[in-house]
């Protein structure tokens, strides 16, 4: 195989060149489409000092949430951060830094990040704590924020089928950040639960090319769930 | 009386039309999904990236894949399609949903929310509510007309951290719904039982109370 394989052969080899104070941006929303292995993988190397811009932080003992355990994260960027004892007591402690972003806006600077695109206005956060500090313009007589994009020395991602070129198909909603994520990191990881052959994948239903991708790897899932909610039938 | 959470829920019901796109956030505003109306078709915005969301799943089709952006378990309606969160709010931001309906700590006449952050309490984060208020023309905002201890919600100015500016058109209490025109509340409706002076006596941001006040159809 070529130079476009890009399938790695351990999950050591898939966060190899990942060094303290670094920038990572991970997909995943909740619990859900997180790329749980390469999580854990950051955890045993025990990387410290880290900036992590991610939706959420995990749970305790889940996703995003075991790198605090060891205090691995210095600065966190997301847009709610509510379901973490651990987190709740690093913030309040001023141990943890945490840039409280839109979900929308902190989609568009992943976006952004991976697009080539340095900042963009949005009328989100205008007059708000968000806005303080931010450049303001108007157009059409709006007032609009301008806000920079998000790049990582790594990016981490999750999606449900992969070829061995990165090509990816994600699966429900567990797309959610993962196609931004994975485009704004300088290396950017992929988990997948199944590596295909190329050629398997209809080039019509991949959702984000290999070209984003530097390193792929399959692995096994718990796919915790933060909510399960029910009706009887 | 009050209006319970049931008949708030009842109430947002009745703002949505054949054909609405609609983003309920997380709480009472979820509960309107129960109350529309027989033949009517609405499609339900989940931030997380799905349009078309249906009711709780049963215990053997739950889908740790298929999650609404309060991160409960749910199923797709026939219809439904997926996307990206940058396309979510593409979606939101871009104006293309037709009703937003969320919840607050407080609102004032000046068209102000505030609704994710009290100084000096825990702050868990706005998620997307900044991006659905800066996106959307058609919101309303549902809320107790006054805190446990009898304080107005509805101010002459918020005195909280805001979620956005000026961009709140009509509010939902367990009392009135109001309007919000040129600086004022204007009272629409009344629930069910509840006085014009119960209704002003708990405003405290100005309140223009016109001739007719019908009482609220549940």
């Amino acid at each position: 195989m070529a130079g476009f394989d890009k399938v790695v052969g351990s999950y050591e080899e898939a966060m190899a060149g990942l060094e303290d104070n670094m920038t990572i941006v991970a997909g995943g929303f909740g619990l859900c489409g997180i790329p749980e292995n390469l999580i854990k993988e950051i955890k045993r190397r025990g990387t410290k000092g880290l900036t992590v811009a991610s939706n959420n932080a995990g749970t305790d003992g889940n996703g995003l949430g075991i790198l605090l355990e060891d205090k691995q994260i210095k600065k966190m960027i997301a847009s709610y951060v509510g379901e973490n004892a651990l987190f709740e007591a690093q913030m309040m402690s001023g141990e943890l830094e945490v840039e409280l972003t839109p979900q929308g806006t902190l989609a568009e600077k992943m976006r952004a990040g991976g697009a080539g695109i340095p900042a963009f206005y949005t009328a989100t956060g205008y007059g708000t704590p968000v806005g303080e500090g931010k450049e303001v313009r108007e157009f059409n007589g709006r007032n609009y924020i301008l806000e920079e994009a998000i790049q990582g020395d790594f990016s981490i991602g999750k999606a449900w089928k992969g070829d061995r070129m990165g090509n990816l198909v994600f699966r429900k909603t567990s797309r959610n950040f993962n196609p931004m994520a994975i485009t704004a990191g300088k290396i950017a990881v992929v988990e997948v639960e199944e590596i295909v052959e190329i050629g398997e994948l209809d080039p019509d239903e991949i959702h984000l090319p290999g070209i984003y991708v530097n390193r792929l790897i399959q692995g096994a899932f718990e796919k915790n769930i933060e909510k399960r909610t029910v009706r009887s039938a | 009386m009050a209006l319970t959470r049931e008949q708030l829920a009842q109430r947002v019901a009745q703002e949505f039309k054949d054909g609405y796109y609609v983003n309920l956030g997380i709480g009472i505003p979820t509960l309107a999904a129960n109350y529309i109306p027989e033949g009517m078709q609405v499609m339900l915005q989940s931030e997380n990236g799905l349009l078309g969301m249906g009711p709780f799943p049963l215990e053997e089709e739950v889908d740790a894949d298929l999650i609404n952006a309060g991160k409960q378990t749910v199923t797709m309606v026939k219809g439904a399609s997926i996307f990206s969160s940058a396309d979510s709010f593409a979606m939101i931001r871009g104006g293309h949903v037709d009703l937003t309906v969320l919840g607050a700590f407080e609102v004032d006449c000046q068209g102000n929310i505030a609704s994710y952050m009290i100084p000096g309490k825990l702050i868990k984060g706005m998620g997307g509510a900044m991006d659905l208020v800066a996106g959307a023309d058609n919101i309303i905002v549902t809320m107790t007309h006054a805190s446990k201890h009898g304080e107005s919600k509805l101010l002459t100015e918020c005195t909280l951290p805001l979620t956005g500016k000026a961009c709140i058109k009509r509010v939902l209490t367990d009392l009135a719904l109001l309007d919000i025109e040129g600086g004022k509340f204007i009272l629409r409706e009344r629930a069910p039982g509840v006085s014009l002076e119960e209704i002003a006596a708990l405003t405290a941001g100005e309140l223009i109370i016109p001739d007719d006040v019908p009482e609220m159809q549940l």
